[in-house]
């Protein structure tokens, strides 16, 4: 959904000044794929995005939500008391540590949101320039990163955040130390994800007309790289970000098991959390590992909730069709399908004819689609489907 | 469209979008199998060369490890003094090429924190890690597979939507909390299974006296004969095992049901289907085993990831392997240990990644490029 995909549309059909700009704000990322979605698909996506919402609302007024501080230990009332259970002063009981569980799992989704942001910015930005110059300049330089960046992607991710953070960190962490540690930690492992990704998009980007045209214009290596390479391949970003979100959190809690958490009382971590709780978990006392891993999962399951709807809606072979007025396929319907499979085997996928084939579903009537769907939704979604979804039915 | 060869060559064109399973080379001229086996086999020692430098000179940027284990506890000139001992005042360059020449030769170094050969811990606590994996590996094969079938046939319908989230809940719990909840429930709570460890304090002793010993506990077990201590062995491995091996069984319910989808779709399942072949016979029969094809290049993956998963499984469940020593040489800041572990474990992967890639290649012709 890169902006120069929207002109061939708009070339087609051009339509009045303000139905095109409600149209332009339909084809937004997310909203784009909330639109064109149905049924369970749609329930998947609304559900991740809502726990990525709740996530980020936490995130955001921890201070006002959580009842007492990450690092307190004690109120007016004198000290909070170990391992308390759940009760009215505490919901959810207290720590091995003396600490409130409800306000640590609530002030771990600070941590969460800030490790998230520093790690993707950063290995966005790294991976997304290299894998551009990479591949659009290709020779040596290029065979080398490649080989680099396999060697680093087929290294354990948790293994290289433990490295990088014992060199960061040396072991013991402030704060800012530790996020840093942990996004720098992530960061390594993930900028060969972005680089493989926009490298291979570089590539292809690069044989095509309008990059030839540019260059016969004269235009500067630069421009042609930042103006016509880099939007057209970052297309696939926002699915890979929101699993590296998740992954990133992941590590996060990884290294905090591990014990590279970032102290108590420098601020909350869910996995440094679940790690105090190892002991706990032997003599029955449930709560204080029970919250924390809740979180981390509700957090993960929400942004891959989100990716994966993405990813599907992105593929023409899994993305489910609307059909007409919601019917069942019927059972006769299976011998019409055969024009509707033959489509998607083709070299683009479905995706080349728009969404509004029913392609790849064997059950349902090849017109049932064509009917049923928005006619201008399936041409604005016919181009954010690739030509690398369709290769991959083949291959 | 003339993207789809410059395509497949430039990135693995992978149906369920995950980040590409295997890492694949780009093509080296266009031999047939030999050549590609050839390439391909050549292609580990530089991924291995690159991952043992980039440890080396990480673990090397802050300082030397025994500054690092002891800094704080010893007076400077003691501290010079160890550190000129263990010759880690010489260049980095020069120490440098002197690990390589004893990695080579087979030498990681003597941990710090008890004076082993860092080969020995990895021999030892290596069989424990691998019997883990392997039980992971069953689990997540067992529950995998058949459910993302069942996916796939009810695909979009009620049973789909419970396994795929089942699926996505597998692999978005932390193995780590996985391992904390099954031992709430069925250890400290029900009591039905052990707390932590491999096998009983009696069982060890047991397994000791043997007269060759694998290390391998269920094999070890078994060479006793002994019924009471083969059922101790595998009431330990239990929890373990499904903490680690549901990680990996989201993953492959999610591929067999994508690529099921996929190949029901195609004109030969089609074609069984028009002469009246059964529904649940073209799933079992003719769209199964295609499907399980791309599940042999992602196990390469897998891997990494079941190794790290057997990192927190192990200090989770106190399962003395290599991820629980590690854990330990962590915290008692033994970086030599630390490094020698990382390395191993790193070097497993490449070479597993190149054997899975040598399987897919055997399997499916068109992988060879």
């Amino acid at each position: 959904m890169a902006t120069a995909t929207s002109v061939p549309t708009a070339a087609v059909e051009p339509g009045t000044a303000p139905a095109r700009r409600r149209r332009s704000w339909r084809r937004l990322p997310i909203v784009h794929q909330l639109r064109q979605s149905v049924g369970l698909q749609r329930g998947m996506l609304v559900a991740g995005l809502v726990l990525m919402g709740v996530f980020l609302l936490t995130a955001l007024f921890a201070p006002l939500l959580a009842p007492y501080e990450y690092g307190q230990l004690r109120d007016a009332d004198g000290l909070f008391g170990a391992q308390q259970p759940p009760s009215g002063d505490h919901l959810l009981g207290t720590t091995v540590g003396g600490y409130d569980v409800l306000s640590r799992v609530i002030w771990g989704s600070r941590t969460a949101l800030y490790v998230i942001v520093v790690a993707l910015l950063l290995s966005i930005v790294a991976g997304v320039l290299l894998g551009l110059v990479s591949g659009y300049f290709g020779g040596w330089l290029d065979r080398v990163l490649v080989v680099i960046a396999d060697a680093i992607y087929a290294f354990p991710a948790l293994l290289l955040a433990i490295i990088v953070a014992i060199v960061i960190s040396g072991g013991q962490s402030s704060l800012w130390g530790g996020i840093l540690a942990a996004a720098i930690s992530i960061v390594v492992v993930f900028i060969p994800q972005y680089f493989r990704v926009v490298r291979a998009e570089t590539v292809r980007i690069k044989a095509e007309a309008f990059v030839e045209s540019a260059r016969v214009i004269g235009a500067s290596n630069r421009r042609i790289m930042l103006r016509h390479v880099l939007r057209n391949a970052t297309r696939t970003l926002p699915l890979i970000l929101t699993l590296n979100a998740s992954e990133a959190i992941l590590t996060l809690a990884g290294l905090g098991f591990l014990g590279f958490g970032i102290e108590a009382t420098e601020a909350a971590e869910w996995g440094y959390d679940l790690q105090q709780s190892l002991s706990d978990v032997t003599s029955g006392i449930w709560w204080t590992s029970l919250f924390p891993g809740l979180a981390i999962v509700l957090v993960v399951l929400g942004l891959t909730l989100v990716g994966e709807s993405l990813n599907d809606l992105a593929d023409p072979r899994l993305r489910t069709r609307r059909r007409v007025a919601d019917q069942e396929p019927a059972e006769e319907g299976e011998v019409a399908a055969v024009p509707g499979g033959a489509l998607t085997r083709g070299p683009a996928g479905v995706g080349g004819l728009g969404v509004t084939v029913a392609g790849e579903r064997p059950g349902t009537p090849a017109s049932a689609g064509a009917t049923g769907a928005e006619p201008a939704e399936g041409q604005g979604a016919g181009p954010d489907v690739t030509g690398r979804d369709g290769g991959g039915t083949s291959s | 469209m003339t993207t789809t060869t410059t395509e497949r060559t430039g990135s693995t064109a992978d149906p369920a979008g995950d980040p590409d399973p295997a890492p694949r080379r780009r093509r080296k001229g266009s031999g047939g199998l030999g050549s590609y086996l050839l390439v391909r086999f050549l292609l580990i020692f530089p991924t291995i060369f690159i991952l043992v430098t980039t440890v080396f000179f990480l673990m090397r940027a802050t300082g030397d490890p025994i500054t690092a284990a002891l800094g704080g506890r010893l007076p400077a000139d003691q501290l010079a003094e160890r550190v000129r001992e263990a010759g880690y005042d010489r260049p980095l360059m020069t120490q440098y090429l002197e690990y390589l020449g004893n990695l080579v030769q087979g030498d990681f170094g003597t941990t710090l924190s008890d004076r082993r050969p860092v080969l020995e811990v990895l021999t030892t606590f290596g069989i424990a890690t691998l019997e883990l994996t392997v039980y992971a590996l069953i689990v997540a094969f067992i529950v995998g597979i058949p459910l993302g079938m069942v996916a796939a046939y009810f695909r979009d319908r009620f049973p789909d939507a419970v396994l795929r989230v089942f699926a996505i809940l597998c692999y978005a719990t932390p193995v780590f909390f996985a391992g904390l909840l099954l031992k709430l429930v069925f250890a400290s709570g029900l009591g039905w299974l052990p707390v932590a460890g491999r096998a009983s304090t009696g069982t060890e002793i047991e397994l000791q006296f043997l007269d060759n010993p694998t290390g391998f506990y269920l094999i070890d077990a078994i060479q006793t004969g002994d019924w009471e201590i083969i059922s101790d062995v595998l009431a330990h491995a239990v929890l373990p095992a499904i903490a680690l091996g549901l990680l990996t069984a989201g993953i492959f319910l999610r591929l067999v049901r994508t690529n099921v989808i996929g190949t029901l779709g195609t004109g030969y399942v089609e074609a069984a289907r028009s002469r009246g072949v059964a529904e649940s016979r073209l799933l079992r029969k003719h769209a199964y085993r295609p499907a399980l094809i791309p599940i042999i290049t992602v196990i390469g993956l897998q891997i990494a990831i079941l190794l790290v998963g057997a990192v927190l499984t192990e200090t989770t469940f106190e399962w003395k392997g290599l991820g629980f020593q590690l854990a330990e040489y962590l915290q008692a800041r033994d970086f030599v240990a630390v490094q020698g572990i990382v390395v191993l474990l790193a070097v497993i992967v490449a070479v597993t990644n190149f054997l899975v890639d040598i399987i897919a290649a055997l399997i499916d012709p068109r992988v060879r490029y």
